[in-house]
């Protein structure tokens, strides 16, 4: 074989390698992303219904509830501005607790329910979720700036 | 009195490191002999100072010196001592000395083991693997210094992460470690192959050995790593796509494709200047993956949050180091491109084929892992890209390495005839196909993600018994002596590549076939799952050395006969007061049952939410990982790269050669 | 120039990391800067009868330093602010924060203390109210109670000449 002709069977490899992988990437990017909200977003309509994404702040003392299953539980993610209420089945992390910073991932039904798939508290005693920590000040931020 | 030994050791290292980085590399471009002789003693009394820094930092995690601001941030006064050793590299900067200590044992085994290889070749690559040793050496002694004190000393330590308490924990940092920093050999051979202009044959047969060793224990590193989540984390997954999983699982793909690549160059002469970077690529990425997780780019830990003197530095090094590599890559690669002849179906065809799919794996784990801190740098909003994502893009791109793993060793070098490849492949490929679609069937259903997998590994374990046969045709006596002639690097590879089938099956049965289930207990309550009966016969206190436990005790029978008792654990650690889930595991050859512990229901602590998974084939995955990884010492240990050969011609074209 | 790309490629890397570095979470622009310090009333460390609350404060410009004794970094920061407290040049209130050990007290008469008053935050709360994301946290408090700067982490005699010292000044301290 000619090495002009070795040198294009690279190139074709390579670009086909290439295509489909891009391709890949961006299917897999499109369907897949998860994009974050605090609840003071999602009160004001602008969270997605009908995809999943993750919403984050403080879980709102006293407002976890299990039902008689003992796996079923119901509690209230607060960004100090507005809370939304969730329901998560399943075991919660070991780090979830009242007053505590929490991410949860799940989709947001028509009723206003947050139906979540997985709920994240895995940092140290003393640290916040980025994500949490960054809904509680933005909503404060908010707040602030609306009462003035 | 301690630390200060260990501090000063690290200054006169760092010393040591720049002479071993400065006057080889000049003196291998002047060809001054005196100069050049610098290199093997400087290395070695670089390796023999971190040394003593190591183990002064060490032994005060033993003794519990909490005067020592690291040691009162990781250590605990009840931690058992094996924990304590663990713990001089569970913070970040025992990490950064453990990784300049290992850097100093790859440089002092190069030093010793290259007596065969030329003067100057020595020289650059022990030169600029003290480069790499300053930068980091200077990264410790500027912004990371292990041997800061404390004073007036703490009375108790804050404790060692209780996620690290774990066996599995002592060994998987220094494992991967060897195998990250094992690459910056083959980086130092590749750089110094660009500096002298000599990028030829035994180029690749000098630093093929080193890559193959570095990316065993790099492959034994994950795989424990792994082990460690599905033991330690209690949620039963063995891979989560987390940044950090990513961070060692990019310079993995890498140097899986590198060590493919080096073959080729090694074999036939082609491929050099692609071979040169991905050795570049290899090592970066191992940079990179340290960045990741030590400067808190990705998930921002408030330690670090505090110090971006350490990100910033970190940064710069890796700018300095692969920026530098790229633009010398860039200067001089050209020169020397030089290639063999091989058409469009033959082994050589078929390793690039692998390179390219590896490579573009790597590229979208690495998109994955970047594509938040992206967003987040043009302020487009906080997102995350979680498994659904990594799990969409990396089976479709991995199932087509697959099947080429089974053709390409089967493969002649320069040109295969693909009749004659179809002939000798039919049935395994029949096999393979119809297992793959009738084993599902009688399971479970028809599945297409398990006849995939299934159907893929049974062919990639046919292939290579089909190898083994041909090789074996030709020659004489009896099977064990035939089969013991064969070189050490065939094994190596059909070993690695059986491991590959193994690891594949159990990935595809455990990811088809597991099922699990939360269920509520109280004492004496039972629960069935894969025909298993699980009894909760309650819960008791356990006092730990430095924890808290609530144990309880879950009677596992089948049939009505008692099989065996499992006891998950619940600790809460005294210092930091971090519960833990602690995961019982009953383990077999043919699956996994695996009990953790939710949380109490009641104030009593008598019902407890509890966590049950069945686990078919499971350990297949650990057991082709380490499969993996033996494969690979064993081709690095065959006896052509221990014949002392100054400097091989590269193979002439047409020569018929033996195994990969 | 096809042998440039992956340096090429490898640089618009470095430029995003340099700008996620420097990003997010280290200085999180705080939104109680220029806002009034929220309000408590903490029982003090030591003297659970007396409380402390920011009003006592009004007319001074002074620092609310969130710490805790099983903090580590909070003992770098503690020589550095004896050294404050011996020069009187600004009063110092230590927010003891989740100090669930009760340590502080026997931890402050060992080492010194630099307070001129400590509050206790035991349950957290005040905390988040002032947006505590971890320990220590330090905010500058102008006369008319207005939150002027917060600085996250330990203050360093750089951190105090290079940012809270000019700070101070140009607040009339």
């Amino acid at each position: 074989m000619k090495s002009r002709h070795k040198k294009l069977l690279v190139i074709v490899l390579a670009l086909a390698g290439i295509g489909i992988a891009a391709a890949l990437i961006l299917n897999a990017f499109q369907s897949n992303l998860v994009f974050f909200f605090t609840p003071t977003q999602v009160d004001k309509g602008e969270a997605p219904t009908g995809r999943a994404f993750r919403i984050g702040g403080l879980v709102e003392k006293g407002s976890l509830k299990r039902e008689a299953d003992g796996l079923t539980s119901h509690f209230v993610v607060t960004d100090t501005a507005k809370s939304m209420n969730v329901v998560y089945k399943g075991i919660l992390p070991d780090l979830f607790k009242e007053g505590k910073g929490v991410v949860a991932e799940g989709k947001l039904g028509s009723d206003g329910l947050f139906t979540a798939t997985q709920v994240l508290a895995k940092h140290d005693e003393n640290y916040m979720p980025p994500e949490a920590a960054s809904a509680i000040e933005q909503a404060q931020k908010a707040q602030k700036t609306l009462q003035q | 009195m301690i630390p200060e030994i260990g501090n000063f050791a690290l200054i006169v290292a760092l010393l040591l490191a720049l002479t071993q980085a400065i006057l080889p590399i000049i003196g291998a471009q002047r060809g001054n002999l005196t100069l050049m002789a610098v290199a093997r003693p400087a290395a070695q009394g670089q390796f023999v100072f971190v040394g003593i820094a190591f183990a002064c930092l060490a032994y005060s995690f033993i003794t519990n010196d909490f005067s020592v601001v690291n040691v009162a941030q990781n250590s605990f006064s009840q931690l058992p001592k094996i924990y304590c050793f663990a713990a001089t590299w569970g913070s970040h900067e025992g990490s950064m000395l453990l990784w300049a200590l290992i850097l100093g044992f790859w440089t002092t085994a190069v030093s010793v083991f290259s007596r065969h290889l030329p003067d100057d070749m020595v020289a650059r690559v022990i030169g600029i693997m003290g480069l790499v040793s300053a930068g980091f050496l200077s990264f410790l002694l500027t912004t990371s210094n292990p041997f800061l004190r404390l004073l007036p000393a703490a009375a108790e330590g804050r404790d060692l992460n209780p996620l690290l308490q774990d066996p599995g924990m002592v060994f998987h940092p220094p494992m991967l470690y060897m195998g990250y920093v094992g690459f910056s050999v083959a980086f130092a051979f590749a750089l110094a192959a660009l500096l002298s202009g000599r990028l030829d044959a035994a180029w690749a047969r000098w630093s093929r050995p080193w890559t193959t060793v570095a990316w065993s224990l790099l492959s034994v590193g994950i795989v424990m790593g792994s082990w460690w989540a599905y033991n330690e984390l209690g949620w039963g997954g063995w891979w989560f796509w987390d940044p950090t999983e990513n961070a060692s699982f990019m310079p993995w793909l890498a140097g899986t494709a590198l060590i493919h690549s080096l073959a080729v160059t090694e074999k036939r002469g082609a491929f050099k200047a692609w071979t040169v970077l991905l050795a570049i690529t290899a090592f970066s990425l191992s940079l990179l993956g340290t960045f990741l997780v030590r400067s808190g780019v990705l998930s921002s830990v408030h330690a670090f949050a505090t110090d971006p003197a350490r990100g910033a530095f970190i940064l710069g090094f890796l700018a300095v180091v692969i920026g530098g590599s790229l633009a010398l890559f860039a200067w001089r690669a050209p020169k020397m491109l030089t290639g063999g002849r091989f058409t469009w179906f033959s082994r050589e065809a078929l390793l690039l084929a692998n390179n390219v799919v590896l490579l573009a794996a790597m590229g979208s784990v690495l998109l994955g892992t970047l594509y938040p801190l992206l967003m987040d740098a043009l302020g487009m909003g906080k997102i995350s890209v979680g498994p659904p994502y990594f799990n969409a893009v990396f089976v479709p791109l991995m199932a087509p390495a697959l099947f080429l793993m089974g053709v390409g060793p089967l493969a002649r070098w320069n040109g295969s005839s693909l009749p004659d490849m179809v002939a000798r492949l039919k049935w395994a490929l029949a096999i393979s196909v119809a297992t793959g679609i009738l084993l599902p069937l009688t399971l479970n259903g028809f599945n297409p993600w398990a006849t995939i997998g299934i159907a893929l590994s049974i062919w990639i374990a046919l292939t290579v018994l089909i190898g083994f046969r041909e090789r074996l045709k030709y020659t004489q006596g009896g099977l064990l002596s035939r089969l013991s002639n064969l070189p050490r690097g065939f094994w190596g590879m059909q070993l690695a590549h059986f491991g590959i089938a193994l690891g594949v099956a159990g990935i595809t049965v455990v990811a088809n076939y597991q099922t699990e289930r939360d269920v509520r207990m109280n004492v004496g309550d039972h629960t069935q799952l894969a025909g298993y009966t699980f009894t909760f016969q309650g819960i008791k206190e356990r006092q730990g050395p430095n924890y808290r436990a609530a144990e309880g005790t879950v009677e596992v029978s089948k049939e009505g006969k008692k099989l065996f008792v499992l006891n998950p654990e619940k600790r809460i650690y005294n210092a930091s007061g971090m519960p833990m889930t602690e995961a019982a595991i009953d383990p077999n050859l043919f699956r996994d049952v695996y009990v953790a512990l939710g949380e109490p229901l009641d104030d009593k602590a008598e019902i407890w939410v509890v966590r049950i998974f069945y686990k078919p084939f499971i350990n297949w995955l650990w057991i082709g990982g380490l499969m993996l990884a033996v494969g690979g010492l064993l081709a690095a240990s065959d006896r052509r790269y221990r014949i002392g050969v100054k400097a091989p011609a590269p193979a002439p074209a047409g020569v018929a050669t033996q195994g990969v | 120039m096809k042998r440039w790309l992956p340096l090429i490629l490898f640089a618009v890397l470095v430029g995003f990391f340099a700008k996620g570095l420097f990003l997010n979470p280290r200085e999180v622009p705080s939104p109680f800067i220029g806002k009034p310090a929220p309000a408590f009333t903490l029982p003090l460390v030591g003297n659970a009868n007396a409380s402390f609350s920011p009003a006592d404060m009004k007319g001074k410009v002074w620092l609310l330093n969130v710490w805790a004794p099983w903090c580590v970094s909070c003992r770098e920061e503690h020589p550095v602010l004896m050294a404050l407290a011996r020069s009187q040049s600004v009063p110092i209130v230590g927010l003891n924060w989740k100090d669930k050990g009760r340590e502080a007290e026997q931890l402050l008469a060992q080492t010194g203390d630099p307070f001129l008053a400590v509050p206790d935050d035991l349950s957290g709360k005040v905390g988040i109210d002032y947006g505590v994301t971890g320990t220590p946290e330090t905010y500058v408090i102008d006369k008319a109670g207005i939150i002027r700067m917060k600085h996250i982490g330990a203050i360093s005699e750089e951190v105090w000449k290079e940012k809270i010292e000019p700070k101070l000044q140009e607040l009339g301290a």
